[in-house]
């Protein structure tokens, strides 16, 4: 057979959120998976491909996890529109697999009745089996697939053999399969869906039996991680744990990536190379690349944190404990996933707010999103904090940089907060809310082949970006700081003949009153492709100015050239400036206009400003000018 | 009707268990969302007539959210949507 890539079958997983899902479409497509950039844990459809026993290429797509194909958030839009055929350039899939947890069916046999309407072949894939067997959890395969006229098979992702009678069952049916039959789904009302999950009810009292004591071992946990106070005291301590760890631990491995990008710049240096060429490559290419790559660490360790927190079944807790405090500031529980993944990016935060359901909750953490302070503000705020802050102790056990870094945090989360408030309560002037409704999965063991896959497309998204996007912007401030060159018999440095030095002295009038001299006006133009850009534009500026002041000492420069209320009025602008153009492009393919997007932009450039400004003018009063 | 044992869910405490008596959405005026849209969402998380309930959990300012067992899962909602779900203690 040359079956093509278009035509191998499509077969799509369909299941409730928290069934393990994407752990089963990690399992049988290993790395042959095609993901966004930016996945969130359930967001993003993705497609993957598999080679059945019987030899037969298969195309594989991962749906967001639904409880009904009557979708209520753009999320699950996608799941309906998929099954139905209904997505643009997309062929229905030929067969579908609903994918239930089998310790917890009752939800997922509603949700394959509500599938068998969809006119397309259907069977139910039994997952999680060996947890369901340990607890001793007896499933009567023949009589459930009898009672449901669906094929049902076990499955366990996890492990290695786990899928076999799944991919078995895939090679007999694709092999054989029923011609598609007109679709005849509606979205359910009220009494069909009550119908259908007393059916659903039904079918598990005959084919399922409980064992006599239920599993404790969720509940004792959440006897403590949901405990009102304790609960609280937990979740803070994990994220402080959380952050120490994307400073501490990140620390060594990010020395020996900046040690190495030193060494190949010192290396080119003295290479027998053109100089202009040596200078290319120096000062554009390895300074500007290494001064963003050496922040891989802390991403990926941030990453390693917020998926493992997921797959735990953690995240949705910490909704449960955040929701009434959120509610306050005019934000809904389900926000906090998405703002907590804003401290790693804004984009995969912003992504993940398509689990809102209600538009306007929607908006409003999109709209604040991009205030939470992402890692890549993280090389900004420590280049300029090492270089200004003294590092020393205050009140005998807090480190005075650390500190900073923290208010800096804190300031960002405030921001977010007020922002929405003040949303909430005079744009909308809505006091009752979308409903807070979430379910609390059973904690799982994680498995360190899906959190390493998940981790990696991350990785990878950013260095993708690194080489991409960061490295062409990187040599345009290149040429921009290069050209045209100094005349000859010049007497001040090369950099402020260039178009560099021009586009920053033009700004300068609006910048003055914040304290920003010419070059932090021109590292801030490229700093809007992605902020971290601006750490190795000034990177560029000054080692090209200073002519032998090598890249890694961007800090000792910035203490000699800058006054201490300009270093905090960056720091102020920092916290607030829509310094990613990524982000704004998401939000404009998130929120489908331009409209939010120079809404997001506007406001944030507003802040920005006006706090640069309250910073730079107080600062400079009290004499740090 | 055992009327005089039921209650609405949104006002139990935790450790209340019970069973499902009705949904009534005149019960939950103060929802965020309009009657038969809530119905559904209960009904697609399970809170169906019959159903075993179990207050496990809530939150620290008036006890809001609250966790709740419904036969085999664990759903966390608010209590103005949980006065919708009218109980009987077992």
């Amino acid at each position: 057979m040359n079956a093509t890539v278009d035509l191998a079958p499509i077969v799509a997983l369909v299941g409730n959120p928290n069934c393990g899902k994407t752990a089963l479409f990690n399992t049988l497509t290993g790395s042959r998976q095609k993901v966004a950039n930016y996945p969130g844990v359930t967001v993003e459809k993705k497609l993957g491909r598999l080679t059945t026993p019987g030899g037969r290429a298969i195309q594989l797509l991962d749906l967001p996890g639904t409880y009904s194909l009557r979708a209520r958030s753009p999320d699950e839009e996608i799941t309906r529109d998929a099954v139905l055929g209904k997505l643009a350039n997309e062929t229905p899939p030929d067969l579908i697999v609903c994918v239930g947890d089998s310790s917890n069916l009752r939800l997922a046999l509603r949700l394959v009745l509500e599938l068998k309407h969809v006119g397309r072949p259907v069977m139910l894939a039994l997952n999680m089996m060996d947890i369901a067997k340990k607890r001793g959890i007896e499933i009567d395969m023949a009589k459930l697939s009898a009672e449901l006229g669906v094929p049902v098979v076990s499955s366990v992702a996890v492990r290695r053999g786990g899928t076999e009678s799944l991919l078995a069952e895939l090679d007999r049916r694709l092999s054989d399969l029923p011609k598609a039959t007109a679709a005849d789904w509606q979205a359910p009302d009220a009494g069909a869906l009550r119908g259908a999950q007393r059916e659903a009810d039904r079918v598990l009292r005959a084919t399922v039996r409980m064992p006599a004591a239920p599993d404790v071992t969720t509940s004792r946990a959440d006897k403590i991680l949901l405990h009102p106070v304790a609960g609280i005291i937990i979740l803070l301590a994990i994220l402080f744990v959380m952050f120490q760890a994307v400073f501490a631990w990140a620390k060594p491995v990010m020395d020996i990536i900046q040690a190495s990008f030193d060494w190949l710049g010192a290396t080119v240096a003295t290479a027998p190379l053109p100089e202009l060429l040596r200078s290319f490559l120096k000062d554009g290419v390895i300074a500007g690349v290494g001064s963003v790559i050496v922040f891989l660490p802390q991403i990926v360790i941030l990453f390693f944190f917020i998926l493992l927190l997921e797959d735990l079944g953690y995240m949705a807790r910490a909704a449960f404990l955040m929701d009434k405090i959120m509610g306050g500031a005019g934000l809904h529980g389900r926000a906090f996933i998405p703002l907590l993944s804003s401290f790693a990016c804004a984009i995969p935060g912003i992504m993940a707010t398509r689990v809102i359901d209600d538009r306007r909750d929607r908006l409003t953490t999109i709209l604040v999103a991009p205030l939470m302070t992402c890692s890549a503000r993280i090389p900004v705020y420590t280049l300029i904090i090492s270089a200004f802050i003294p590092d020393r102790e205050v009140w005998g056990f807090v480190g005075l940089q650390g500190l900073v870094m923290f208010g800096l945090y804190a300031a960002g989360i405030l921001g977010a907060l007020s922002v929405s408030f003040v949303m909430k309560r005079l744009f909308w002037r809505s006091t009752v809310g979308e409903p807070f409704m979430l379910e609390l999965p059973d904690y799982k063991i994680p498995q360190a082949k899906s959190l390493a896959m998940g981790i990696f497309a991350r990785a990878m998204a950013f260095l993708k970006r690194a080489g991409t996007t960061i490295l062409s912007m990187m040599i345009l401030i290149w040429v921009l700081a290069s050209f045209p060159e100094a005349p000859d018999g010049a007497t001040g440095p090369a950099i402020g003949y260039s178009f560099a030095a021009m586009l920053g002295h033009l700004l300068e009038p609006v910048m003055a009153p914040l304290g920003f001299n010419w070059q932090i006006n021109v590292a801030l133009i490229p700093g809007l492709a992605a902020r971290e850009v601006a750490v190795g534009a000034l990177g560029t500026i000054y080692s090209i100015n200073g002519g032998d002041e090598a890249a890694q000492q961007i800090g000792q420069a910035l203490a000699h050239q800058w006054s201490l209320a300009t270093a905090l009025a960056l720091l102020a602008w920092y916290i607030f400036a829509p310094q990613c153009a990524s982000t704004l492009a998401v939000i404009r393919r998130e929120t489908g206009g331009w409209k939010w997007m120079w809404i997001t932009f506007g406001y944030m450039l507003t802040l920005a400003y006006i706090a640069a400004l309250i910073v730079y003018q107080v600062a400079a009063a009290l004499g740090a000018g | 009707m055992s009327d005089t044992f039921t209650l609405a869910l949104g006002n139990a405490r935790v450790g209340f268990r019970g069973r499902i008596d009705a949904l009534d959405m005149t019960r939950a005026p103060d929802a965020g969302l309009p009657a038969p849209e809530l119905e559904r969402r209960l009904l697609e998380l399970g809170f169906v007539e019959g159903a075993t309930v179990e207050l496990l959990h809530q939150g620290l300012f008036g006890g809001d959210p609250i966790a709740v067992r419904v036969a085999a899962t664990t759903i966390a909602l608010r209590r103005r949507e949980a006065m919708a779900i009218m109980v009987s203690p077992s």
